[in-house]
């Protein structure tokens, strides 16, 4: 599933990791995330407290040290994270070929550099067929330029110096003469630029689910703050003394440190698969977002089909036998480079046959395919006893009038036939020899295999599809039909998937769609999750937010995947970290006030040694956990696509029961080896 | 534990069950600004004049911050009103035992707590107010302090149900409306049913008695039918007489019993009714029901078993009645009985008491504490139990809707870091007032002088005390004379604290949702109703509710426990 994955815990990753863990200790860095800078709080306090600390020194040294080691740990995952991501974007940005720009020196000496490199305010020269590097404007020169890439429109236009038609964009080709180009854009605005922000912590935006998740966290942590807090008057009252850093331990372990210190780690871990699957996304809230989308709108060309129409069978008229038909067609379409003309000729080969025969026969003369007679086909003079050969294929309307115009006709079993065939949605092309009607040749789309298997997932995961073709609406329902998707758009204009995209989004839908066209470029702006194909025009790169490098359209299943994982990842630790409290309470309240309240010694049900060695256990389990979870937080909960009520049963259970109840074996286990080691 | 205890239990609760959605339906009329009723002929043109006289235009209707204006404005000046008559009683009429004016602090905490909906009493009832003062001063917030909180939830739940909006409802309406319309009638009704089980309801003076041992003895007397029942109805719990519910004459038969402890439910029990009503999923007003049904269940069964099973050393010493532990107990009510109001009664933030919770055991007197703690979201008080319950709705959405692999939603609307805010602030609000509170008393000596009974005991009903006024129970532990200026103050601010402050976000969030466009269900969407979610919403409420109060329960409640278990005695 993730191709290129570097092993979870590579030496080149964690070497680095390790020393960034420390750097992270930096108030200033730790402010961000409340739980952890209120756990490094804590952890300088107990510190403090080891030179007051009397007989109960080594405890109390060892305590502190396990609280650096939740603080580090949690920063570490995060380093680690950070690592990884790095990685693969200098993978990326090693294995793209980038353009090399022509940088014009301060002494008028041209020098080569990628174009990434460039600054703003550098001097690019751009000779005939050269493609223009970064945006900027025309200092010099006029030249023609093919902003196809674009604009879409062919024709190419004129780019000079001074004026207002001195701007070019990035991406597009000059087709004659020289001219020199000032840079206007920053360097760093890149797409792999912006993804690397992405995969770094300190620079890292927050998305709108993680600082909910924030929000939520460091108000629990401020509860538990007071609860340790006002344990102090309680115990005043109650005449129990609580030590600084026994309070600081029941604070640290009541405090969400497990997925505190993992949250951050788990986002960009999110943001790495993405780059792993060689997609590039222009921010975290895109991936997040794509994990909210019910509404799918694929393109049917290349998502759904394999691209072209193909000739599936051969329909030939009353009296004439499949391979004379079959024959026929093949002459026609053999100088026809059209991939349907081709298929014609594969498909002939494949059912009877028939080989490829040499296409330049003396004297045959092929007719193209014209606006005009809708026909394509080849003209064979008589040679050698053969009589000469006229064979036409085209629309059925064209042929028929081909044919009665010499005086023959077209039987009405074709003509039922081509009707038959346009109902199912396929497109029929009727072959004809001089006046004489051979039969049909069956064109139709042809469903990528195991999309309909994709589609049945995409419906329990709650997605709904949308089809989205220029086709006729009879055609289009037959592919739809085929392929299993829940609705599709026939004859679509770019105004009309616009239009749709502010429906569906007004009906409170989240719509993901593909596209490379400068036509869908308001689409894809429009749409939450826009993912453009990387072979796209620039125009539609800009309005999308993602950029698939491999242009595979149902790449954005993947993505949906990730997006979902990474919200069930945080979902899962959350949940894990608050049912974690229950074991805690047993494990050190009752260490607490053993000394004062020797009766309450039945709550102790783990029967953990002593007091000290309680209150260590905890903290102890509490900072390896953090550790033991780094892998899931990297590689994600794993999504299936068995409905929301199951996924929450199943969740709810590993991590909601589980989380309740590893935390009583593990304490019991840590506390059993730190007796033993005789640590307290 | 036995048998006539499960029969009647298991009565309670299919009565309840029973009443949820005919309660509902009302609801849904009374809370609809043009809703009919089978009352309208003789209420419309009464609800049309005090409009009039108001001031109201009832078509418009508020937005979250106008609809907490008006409530916060509508609060202020009723208290004030209360405030005056506490004070100018002995110059008022109908006060024929000639009953002084209050202290004012003690004015002042009463006036705040009848106007909060807690009904916390620092005084003695019979001993402290006139008819006046109780028939007006007192009633009216029974009144309008349970409208207010059913139209806080009414708001909260418009905000759920409706999308793309600002507006949450009118608050005049709804106090207008659910005191005409549902309180007023239902409390006729079941005043007159009082009357007819035993309960008095006359402006007598008090009647001088002799005892049989010749003592002499003073019987309360005055308006009592008609007050009792809506401090149920209305969730409000401040007694006529100081014994409340004990009293006789405040709760004359078995029936009169049974019938006071599903009042206190039944307006709350309906509102999940409603719930599920205006979000149009009823099975998601269930699911709500459930969750507080089992939670209901648990309480009082662990408080019976803790009752029943009696005093641990009393046991040793062979000294135990059959029954359990009657102390404190009227012994017309017996153990389930008293065992079941109070579950009941601090479930739904009540505060009415048929014994009293200080004479239950250490483990039986922490079941209403606790309950009180998780912020009497089970059924609740009137409104107030379903905005709380909500709040950790919202929160186990969040939590665990995440573990879909969706932005969290509740019934359509995405949870965001908006609404986990002001969640957030509405759970601290609580921690923060009952435990700064309860700390600040147990270490200052006009806390500690309040204290009738030393050590962990103590310490349960300091914490009582505050966890009854800033979850706006005003049931007390007793056991502690709060009567005295500085329990009065601070009882009188943990209750405004923990009914404003936490009404404000309730309202925003409210408000925030209303916004909010509606997504579509699919098959992705977290499901709010059923088993799953049942046990989602309670685990969200013991984990996130009232794990902040374990370390401070354990010092008090349950380490006396085990000291009993030891055969030491407080």
């Amino acid at each position: 599933m993730a191709p290129k994955s570097p092993s979870l815990f590579d030496r080149a990753i964690v070497g680095p990791a390790i020393a960034s863990a420390f750097r992270k200790l930096d108030p200033r860095i730790m402010v961000r995330n409340p739980v952890m800078f209120v756990t490094e709080v804590g952890a300088l306090l107990t510190t403090a407290g080891i030179v007051t600390a009397g007989t109960q020194r080594g405890f109390i040294a060892q305590l502190a040290l396990w609280l650096w080691f939740t603080v580090l740990f949690g920063n570490f995952a995060e380093a680690v994270a950070e690592g990884r991501g790095k990685a693969q974007a200098n993978a990326l940005r090693k294995a793209r070929k980038d353009t090399l720009a022509r940088r014009l020196g301060r002494q008028g000496r041209e020098e080569r550099v990628p174009a990434p490199e460039l600054q703003k305010d550098d001097l690019v020269v751009c000779e005939a067929g050269d493609v223009i590097p970064a945006d900027g404007d025309v200092v010099e020169g006029i030249a023609s330029v093919d902003e196809a890439a674009i604009t879409g429109e062919s024709a190419p236009v004129i780019r000079e110096s001074g004026g207002d038609r001195s701007a070019v964009t990035g991406g597009t080709r000059v087709l004659s003469d020289r001219i020199v180009i000032r840079v206007t854009m920053e360097k760093g605005h890149g797409f792999l630029d912006k993804m690397i922000a992405l995969v770094e912590g300190a620079r890292r935006q927050k998305t709108p689910n993680e600082i909910a998740l924030t929000i939520l966290l460091a108000a629990l942590t401020f509860i538990f703050l007071l609860v340790c807090v006002t344990l102090m008057p309680f115990g005043l009252y109650s005449q129990v003394t609580f030590t600084v850093p026994v309070l600081v331990a029941l604070l640290v372990c009541l405090i969400p440190t497990t997925i505190g210190g993992l949250l951050s780690a788990i986002g960009i871990a999110g943001m790495d698969r993405v780059l792993q699957r060689n997609v590039m996304a222009m921010s975290g809230k895109a991936v997040e977002a794509a994990g909210d989308v019910d509404v799918l709108l694929l393109d049917k060309t290349g998502t759904i089909t394999l691209g072209n129409r193909m000739a599936t069978a051969f329909l030939p008229a009353p009296g004439i036998t499949p391979e004379r038909l079959a024959d026929a067609a093949q002459l026609a379409s053999l100088s026809d480079e059209t991939p349907e003309g081709r298929s014609v000729v594969v498909l002939a080969k494949e059912t009877f046959n028939l080989r490829q025969r040499d296409v330049a026969q003396p004297h045959a003369a092929f007719v193209p395919f014209t606006a005009q007679t809708r026909m394509s086909g080849v003209d064979i003079p008589a040679s050698g006893g053969v009589p000469a050969r006229t064979i036409r294929k085209g629309a059925a309307g064209a042929v028929r009038t081909h044919v009665e115009s010499l005086g023959g006709r077209c039987p009405a079993e074709v003509a039922r036939g081509v009707d038959e065939i346009a109902r199912q949605g396929g497109t029929p092309l009727v072959v004809a020899e001089g006046k004489e009607v051979l039969g049909i040749i069956h064109l139709k789309d042809v469903v990528k295999g195991g999309i309909q298997e994709r589609f049945a997932h995409l419906r329990q995961m709650g997605i709904r599809t949308v089809m989205i073709t220029g086709d006729n609406p009879l055609t289009a329902a037959a592919i739809a039909a085929e392929a299993g998707v829940d609705d599709f758009m026939a004859q679509a204009t770019p105004e009309q998937k616009l239009q749709r995209i502010r429906d569906e989004q007004a009906a409170g839908h989240m719509v993901a769609m593909t596209g490379d066209g400068t036509n869908d470029a308001p689409a894809l702006a429009q749409a939450d999750v826009g993912v453009c194909m990387n072979t796209g025009t620039q125009a539609a790169r800009e309005a999308g937010n993602m950029v698939d490098l491999d242009s595979n359209p149902t790449k954005l299943l993947d993505i949906v995947e990730i997006g979902k994982q990474l919200l069930m990842t945080r979902g899962a630790l959350t949940t894990f970290s608050i049912a974690n409290d229950m074991a805690k309470y047993f494990a050190i309240i009752p260490a607490m006030l053993m000394a004062t309240y020797p009766a309450i010694a039945p709550l102790n049900i783990m029967r953990l040694q002593s007091p000290a060695s309680a209150i260590l256990s905890a903290v102890i389990f509490n900072a390896l956990i953090i550790i033991a979870l780094i892998p899931l937080a990297l590689r994600g909960v794993t999504y299936t696509p068995i409905g929301a009520r199951r996924m929450l049963q199943r969740n709810l259970l590993i991590y909601g029961l589980g989380g309740g109840v590893i935390p009583f074996v593990g304490i019991k286990a840590i506390d059993i080896v730190i007796t033993t080691l005789n640590l307290v | 534990m036995n048998a006539s205890g499960w029969m009647q239990l298991a009565l309670y609760v299919g009565a309840l069950a029973a009443i949820t959605k005919p309660m509902g339906l009302y609801l849904l009329r009374v809370l609809e600004v043009d809703g009919r009723t089978w009352l309208d002929p003789v209420l419309r043109p009464a609800e049309r004049v005090t409009y009039r006289l108001m001031g109201v235009d009832p078509a418009r209707e508020h937005d979250w911050k106008q609809y907490a204006i008006a409530m916060l404005y509508f609060s202020a000046i009723s208290c004030l009103f209360t405030y005056a008559i506490l004070r100018l009683q002995p110059h008022l009429p109908l006060n024929p035992q000639h009953l002084g004016p209050l202290s004012p602090h003690l004015a002042f905490n009463t006036a705040v707590s009848f106007m909060s909906n807690t009904n916390w009493q620092s005084y003695g009832g019979e001993t402290t107010m006139s008819y006046f003062s109780q028939m007006v001063a007192l009633v009216i917030h029974h009144f309008t302090s349970a409208a207010a909180g059913i139209g806080i939830a009414a708001a909260l739940v418009r905000g759920i149900a409706r999308q793309g909006v600002r507006t949450v409802g009118n608050f005049w309406v709804d106090l207008v409306r659910v005191t005409y319309y549902l309180l007023l009638p239902l409390c006729l009704v079941y005043a007159l049913f009082l009357v007819s089980q035993g309960m008095i309801q006359n402006f007598a003076p008090y009647t001088a008695a002799t005892t049989l041992e010749g003592r002499s003895q003073t019987i309360v007397q005055g308006p009592m039918a008609s007050q009792v029942a809506i401090k149920l109805l209305g969730t409000n719990g401040g007694g006529y007489a100081n014994a409340n519910a004990a009293h006789p004459f405040e709760n004359p038969t078995p029936l009169s019993n049974f019938i006071q402890m599903l009042s206190m439910f039944a307006i709350g029990s309906g509102l999940t009714y409603y719930l599920g009503r205006l979000t149009r999923n009823q099975k998601h007003g269930w699911s709500v029901w459930a969750a507080m049904l089992l939670m209901f269940l648990a309480g009082t069964l662990a408080c019976w078993a803790a009752e029943a099973h009696g005093n641990p050393i009393h046991r040793q010493l062979g000294l135990a009645a059959d029954g359990g532990n009657m102390e404190g107990k009227e012994v017309r009510f017996g153990i389930f009985n008293s065992a079941l109001f109070a579950t009941v009664t601090t479930d739904a933030s009540c505060g009415a008491v048929n014994a009293m919770h200080d004479s239950f055991t250490a483990l039986g007197g922490l079941i209403p504490l606790f309950n009180i703690q998780l912020g009497e979201v089970i059924v609740g008080g009137v409104g107030a139990g379903l905005y709380g319950m909500l709040v950790f709705v919202v929160l186990a959405v969040f939590i665990a809707g995440l573990m879909v692999g969706r932005t969290p939603e509740y019934l359509g609307k995405k949870i965001e870091a908006g609404e986990i805010k002001l969640c957030m602030l509405a759970l601290l609000i609580v921690t923060i007032d009952i435990l700064v509170f309860a700390a600040w008393a147990a270490v200052s000596p006009w806390g500690q002088a309040g204290l009738n009974n030393a050590g962990p005991h103590g310490l349960s009903e300091i914490l009582y005390a505050f966890s009854s006024a800033a979850g706006n129970n005003g049931s007390a532990f007793a056991g502690l004379s709060a009567n005295t200026p500085w329990y009065n103050t601070t009882l009188g601010l943990a209750m405004l604290i923990g009914r404003f402050l936490m009404i404000i976000p309730i309202l925003a969030l409210a408000g925030s949702l209303a916004r909010k466009k509606m997504a579509p269900a699919s098959a992705g969407t977290f499901p709010v109703h059923g088993g799953t979610f049942v046990v989602l919403l309670i685990g969200t409420i013991l984990l996130v509710g009232a794990l902040n109060f374990i370390p401070v329960l354990t010092l008090g409640p349950i380490v006396e426990h085990m000291l009993t278990l030891q055969g030491e005695v407080f």
